[in-house]
């Protein structure tokens, strides 16, 4: 998985990373089944692993599939994102371990959830349980995100101007834009 | 070291993967690349959610007779809701590049700064 992430880093064919995007969301998604969410698995492979490459597809299709040459190490950035990193590592160093079972995130409303759901709700699995019913707000709002996101990806590409080869912006088309 | 740290191997992974997005995004100067490093963060954010929602010897959070301890299940339910956001988002930052590429004929930052420049200048020479 880390190296599918970081052979992205290198290739500049544009194909090669996508494709390498949904490799990774495959892992990933193998990965929650380690880690026993098996909702969550496969709607990585499905939404993430399918539907976002389908999406950057297109867009290669309607741009380029090149990437332009460019600076082989980038040193700024790169100390910026050890340094983080570093940050980060010693961030989880008092972290609860992993799989322990008196971790704080255990503790609170999940038990009930567990205990309880089969009785309250009904459905076995209890991921459904709490994504329909006690947190049935929060899935109502991702709706709303996705509307939102569809009538911005309409109001950006959805209508041809007509003049279909629009030139790189002339002082005057800037100047009109900022007023 | 490593032995007292073993249990904390989780969440070096996933930072180590957000840290490969993050370098992605800033250095990078292709809009597509970046938007795939967006997608390798959000991944790696998702990963170090689940991997807090394992408990040892549990099972998947699905009920039956036979299954004493289960998984959290908590993180699941806001990492599903998390990655169909994350679609979301995704397909509008795609939308963006598209018209970017529409109206200045490329996807790379350097160039689309560039032409920026140079209409700039355009404009100060008229006036």
């Amino acid at each position: 998985m880390a190296a599918t992430a970081v052979s992205m880093l290198w290739l500049r064919d544009l194909f090669a990373v996508v494709m390498l995007s949904g490799i990774y969301s495959l892992f990933a998604a193998v990965l929650y089944v380690v880690m026993d969410a098996v909702d969550v698995a496969f709607t990585e492979a499905a939404v993430g692993a399918g539907i976002s490459t389908v999406l950057m597809l297109g867009t290669l299709a309607l741009t380029k599939s090149k990437e332009k040459a460019h600076k082989k190490v980038a040193y700024g950035p790169l100390v910026l994102v050890l340094v983080t990193g570093a940050i980060l590592i010693y961030g989880t160093l008092d972290m609860p371990r992993y799989g322990d079972v008196n971790a704080p995130v255990h503790s609170h409303v999940a038990p009930r959830y567990i205990e309880k759901s089969g009785d309250e709700v009904g459905p076995p699995n209890i991921v459904t349980s709490v994504l329909a019913s006690y947190r049935g707000y929060d899935t109502l709002g991702e709706t709303a995100v996705v509307f939102t996101a569809a009538i911005g990806v309409l109001a950006i590409i959805g209508r041809r101007r007509k003049n279909k080869k629009d030139e790189p912006p002339t002082a005057k088309a800037k100047g009109e834009s900022a007023s | 070291m490593f032995e007292i740290h073993a249990g904390l191997f989780n969440y070096w992974v996933a930072i180590a993967l957000m840290m490969v997005g993050f370098y992605i995004v800033i250095a990078q100067g292709n809009l597509v690349k970046k938007i795939v490093g967006i997608n390798i963060f959000q991944v790696a954010v998702f990963v170090f959610y689940i991997s807090m929602g394992k408990v040892d010897g549990g099972s998947a959070p699905i009920l039956d007779e036979s299954i004493k301890v289960y998984s959290n299940p908590l993180p699941h339910v806001l990492i599903l809701t998390a990655i169909v956001v994350g679609v979301a988002t995704t397909a509008l930052a795609l939308a963006l590049v598209v018209r970017i590429n529409r109206s200045y004929g490329t996807i790379e930052e350097r160039e689309i700064i560039t032409i920026n420049h140079k209409a700039d200048h355009d404009e100060d020479t008229r006036s």
